[in-house]
């Protein structure tokens, strides 16, 4: 430790030197305290890195370990990965804080609308992962964020009364959605429309003992049944026990596919299309009865797990952008705004030629330290993402913690990897304590 | 909390569950003597040289809680007969792996501790920390089957007694469900496949699966490796004797693909199974609706069941052992896991610990409060409190082919490391059951490359 510049004279009087001495008294504690928790940890980190799992003693591997850290596909990913979050978490931060810092300023509820904003930064990043974890859920009934693709989706289109229903025989088949019966009939035939697949608390109430209709000449009749019975029964056979599924929409066609006729299920199940001319005719199921509703995104799934940790994460910060930029536009001198607003510019203009340059070195701190920030992330994503996309979503911080404690404790590799997460954050940090001394 | 290690968390969850469900169903049934008088313990009349050995014993564990009272009764047990030796257990929770690491890195390790993961213990071998236990094994052999003590066995030298065991070959059902499909519980491979399609067409989901926690999904491949191919090969192929694309793995994955490949027979298709972790698997199979008929997973279940939904035992749920595959001697082979015993160093206080440990008395004195299970053979199925433990952890007693957990037995780096290694795999099957070779040859580079580091 160097002694304060005005403190340290060339040649140390004996009042000098005791001065020096009481400083170095001072300093004591930080730099034990200094030497033991970080010192120390870092050296041995460092040597660490350079043996095998099993420790100390002939596991000499050399840069074995960090040869793992780029050749593993899960440590690669990692590395991207937080290429991915160093690439667009600061921009977004920063960009957004800037925004919300300027709006603020021009509307009335600024002090609430800002308290909300910044509310996030007051919970713990470990409990915004479970938060969004749940938000995230795929099944629309769960999940917010789904829900609400829901109901989006319902707006345009509303999922069928027998969503979930499947043909109990393969004489019926998809046609477009539509179950369409394959045997084409003539007038006087009898269509055997059986579904299977339906929970007994999804049956339209009223429903009856499934009969199957008697043939008509001149008609096309049928009947549409829950083709289940306990045991499973006698697939395509109308059986004693299984209930016939009334209001279903049947669909009549011909032999081009051209729907003809349309009529209704009763409570029994049973449908007739009458008055129907000679040729030959398909009947089906029309499409909007299995109509699925909104499955919902998979927004934890391999693919848009990253995404979605990425909105997660900018939605904590831009609260902190916001306040640490608000900060910075209140201390800046408004005559200069005042006299781009004479000289005739624009808002716009006034924002981008006066009002960001002069705000650069905050903005400059907001983007470095959320460099900072997202290359050792690590919380967010393990309360976040589900154990099997972990992979997919895995980050520097994570690998190491997953390579020297859980499970695996290797320690070696462990290491390794924390030696590589600090030289990649020492450049930053390098270039903040090189802003302060500027400043200061 | 739920944020710490995939390995160690996931074993505690089944341990804690097992223990408890004993625990609770105790509570339920009520009633059934079952006062804590433990001086019925029999066995005391040889205590003639129990008095001279002196000494303490230092004895850490995960258990904590309801198991850590158990485990000082069983301590009291002890004292019993040996007044003069001092066992301080300290419960180290889930950790317990990064904590010996880390004991021993720094050279104060434990005298005996219990251990959930026979990969660590192999590993704790091979660099020489353990003491074999020689000396326990006419104890072990009087009340264990060959089987059970080829479990604590490496390099031919004995390092660890399964002082509690739990059974992971067990398949839970809704009852309700299964009324209303109008099947009963299946006995072997293809009931189960029948069953579980006319599940499918009553309009419930078969399978329940927990598809983000990886290692119930080796869980199932393992159960049915065990029952197709016997515990030669199946301890074979953990060793890594035998390779990942042999054919009988092929077929293997074949028969699990029944299970895992029919989107539309699992509880919220294989994205939404892939999402669901354990135990949310078997909360929303026993929901009300239920979301789903079956969870093939082992004892554990049960609590999570009775703690978690409204399901009550026999009318709600019940339990029925893994299906059979390929009849004769292993076609009820059991897969076990549980807290081995292991000793870091020894002397004649430590012994009569480990010795008595082995023993019927100190496993009844646990068995009688729950939430435990042994392969002792000279402990009766009596001792059980209700039917579904019964059902669960009879088959243990004595039972002469049992496994353990392959996914334990293996390198972590392969077997035990979420998202990576066996688990991510094989939640890779569950996204695409079709690609089978694919499958094997990830499983196999994953298996040879942490075979090869882990030496």
């Amino acid at each position: 430790m160097e002694p304060l510049p005005g403190a340290a004279p060339p040649q140390p009087s004996e009042e000098g030197l005791s001065r020096y001495l009481a400083g170095t008294f001072f300093l004591l504690p930080a730099i034990v305290l200094l030497g033991i928790w970080l010192l120390y940890p870092t050296v041995y980190t460092v040597v660490r890195s350079f043996f095998g799992q099993s420790g100390y003693l002939g596991s000499w591997v050399g840069i074995d370990n960090y040869r793992t850290l780029f050749t593993t596909s899960t440590l690669v990913t990692a590395i991207k990965n937080n290429a991915i979050w160093v690439g667009v978490v600061p921009a977004f931060v920063t960009a957004l804080g800037l925004i919300f810092a300027v709006l603020t300023e021009r509307v009335r509820w600024a002090v609430a609308f800002k308290t909300v904003v910044f509310l996030p930064m007051a919970i713990s990043a470990f409990a915004t992962g479970v938060t969004w974890r749940f938000m995230y859920l795929q099944d629309p009934s769960q999940g917010a964020v789904n829900a609400l693709g829901r109901s989006v989706h319902e707006a345009f289109s509303s999922p069928g009364v027998l969503s979930n229903a499947l043909p109990s025989t393969t004489s019926l088949q998809n046609h477009g959605g539509a179950l369409v019966l394959k045997t084409p009939l003539h007038p006087g035939g009898v269509a055997i429309l059986g579904l299977t697949g339906i929970a007994p608390q999804d049956m339209p109430s009223g429903a009856k003992q499934a009969v199957k209709p008697a043939p008509k000449s001149g008609d096309v009749e049928g009947v549409v049944w829950r083709d289940f019975k306990p045991g499973g029964g006698k697939p395509g056979v109308v059986e004693q026990g299984e209930q016939g599924i009334p209001g279903v929409t049947v669909e009549l066609r011909d032999s081009s596919g051209k729907v003809v006729q349309t009529t209704k299920t009763d409570a029994d199940g049973s449908f007739d299309f009458s008055g129907v001319a000679a040729g030959t005719y398909n009947t089906g199921i029309g499409a909007s009865t299995f109509a699925k509703p909104f499955g919902g995104y998979s927004w934890l799934g391999p693919k848009l797990i990253t995404p979605a940790l990425l909105i997660a994460y900018i939605w904590i910060w831009a609260g902190f952008a916001m306040v640490v930029i608000a900060a910075g536009l209140s201390a800046m001198p408004r005559d200069v705004l005042e006299a781009a607003r004479t000289d005739g510019a624009t808002e716009l203009q006034v924002f981008r030629r006066v009002t960001v340059p002069l705000l650069a070195p905050v903005l400059s701190v907001v983007f470095i330290t959320m460099i900072i920030n997202v290359l050792k992330v690590f919380d967010i994503v393990i309360a976040l993402a589900p154990d099997s996309v972990q992979s997919n979503a895995n980050v520097i911080a994570l690998a190491m913690w997953r390579t020297a404690f859980s499970g695996n404790n290797d320690f070696g590799a462990g290491s390794a990897i924390a030696v590589f997460l600090f030289l990649l954050v020492i450049p930053v940090l390098a270039l903040n304590i090189q802003r302060f001394r500027r400043e200061v | 909390m739920s944020g710490t290690s995939g390995g160690s968390r996931n074993r505690s969850v089944r341990f804690a569950a097992t223990a408890g469900l004993i625990v609770a169903l105790v509570a339920v049934a009520a009633g059934c003597g079952g006062g804590s008088n433990k001086s019925s313990g029999g066995g005391g009349g040889t205590t003639s040289s129990g008095s001279s050995v002196s000494g303490s014993v230092k004895f850490w564990g995960i258990w904590s809680a309801q198991e850590q009272k158990a485990v000082q009764k069983v301590i009291a047990g002890f004292n019993q007969k040996y007044p003069n030796v001092t066992v301080t257990y300290t419960s180290k929770g889930d950790n317990i792996p990064t904590i010996l690491a880390t004991a021993i890195a720094g050279g104060s390790p434990p005298d005996v501790a219990d251990v959930a993961q026979p990969g660590l213990v192999k590993q704790l071998v091979q660099q020489g920390h353990l003491k074999p236990m020689t000396y326990a094994k006419s104890t072990i052999g009087a009340n264990f089957s060959p089987a059970w003590a080829n479990l604590g066995t490496i390099n031919g030298k004995l390092y660890a007694l399964l002082f509690k065991a739990s059974n992971k070959s067990t398949l839970w059902y809704n009852v309700p469900v299964f009324k209303q499909a109008g099947v009963s519980a299946p006995k072997t491979w293809s009931q189960l496949l029948s069953a579980a399609s006319t599940i499918k067409a009553s309009g419930t989901p078969a399978y329940s699966l927990c598809g983000a926690s990886g290692w119930t999904l080796t869980d199932i491949f393992e159960n049915i490796y065990l029952r197709m191919w016997g515990s030669t090969k199946y301890n074979d192929l953990s060793a890594h004797k035998i390779k990942w694309t042999d054919p009988s793995v092929t077929k293997a994955l074949q028969f699990m693909a029944k299970i895992v490949g029919d989107p539309s027979n699992i509880t919220g298709g294989a994205s939404g199974a892939l999402q669901t972790d354990y135990p949310t698997c078997v909360d929303k199979a026993f929901a009300n609706p239920a979301g789903g008929a079956m969870v093939v997973q082992g004892d554990f279940v049960g609590l999570e069941i009775l703690q978690a939904t409204k399901a009550k035992a026999n009318t709600g749920f019940n339990v029925t052992p893994f299906p059979t595959i390929t009849p004769g001697a292993d076609a009820s082979a059991v897969e076990t896991g549980g807290d081995l015993i292991v000793t870091f160093k020894d002397n004649p206080a430590i012994e009569a610990f480990v010795k008595y440990l082995a023993t019927p008395q100190a496993a009844e004195i646990w068995a009688k409060l729950g939430g435990f299970g042994t392969g002792n053979k000279n402990v009766p199925a009596s001792i059980y409190p209700d039917a579904i433990t019964k059902t669960t952890e009879a088959p243990l007693l004595g039972a002469k082919s049992v496994v353990f957990d392959m996914s334990d037995n293996q390198p972590a780096a392969f077997g035990a490391t979420t998202g990576q290694g066996e688990w991510g795999i094989f939640q890779k099957f569950l996204q695409k059951p079709s690609s089978i070779t694919s499958i094997e040859q990830q499983l196999e580079s994953s298996a040879s490359k942490a075979y090869k580091s882990g030496k």
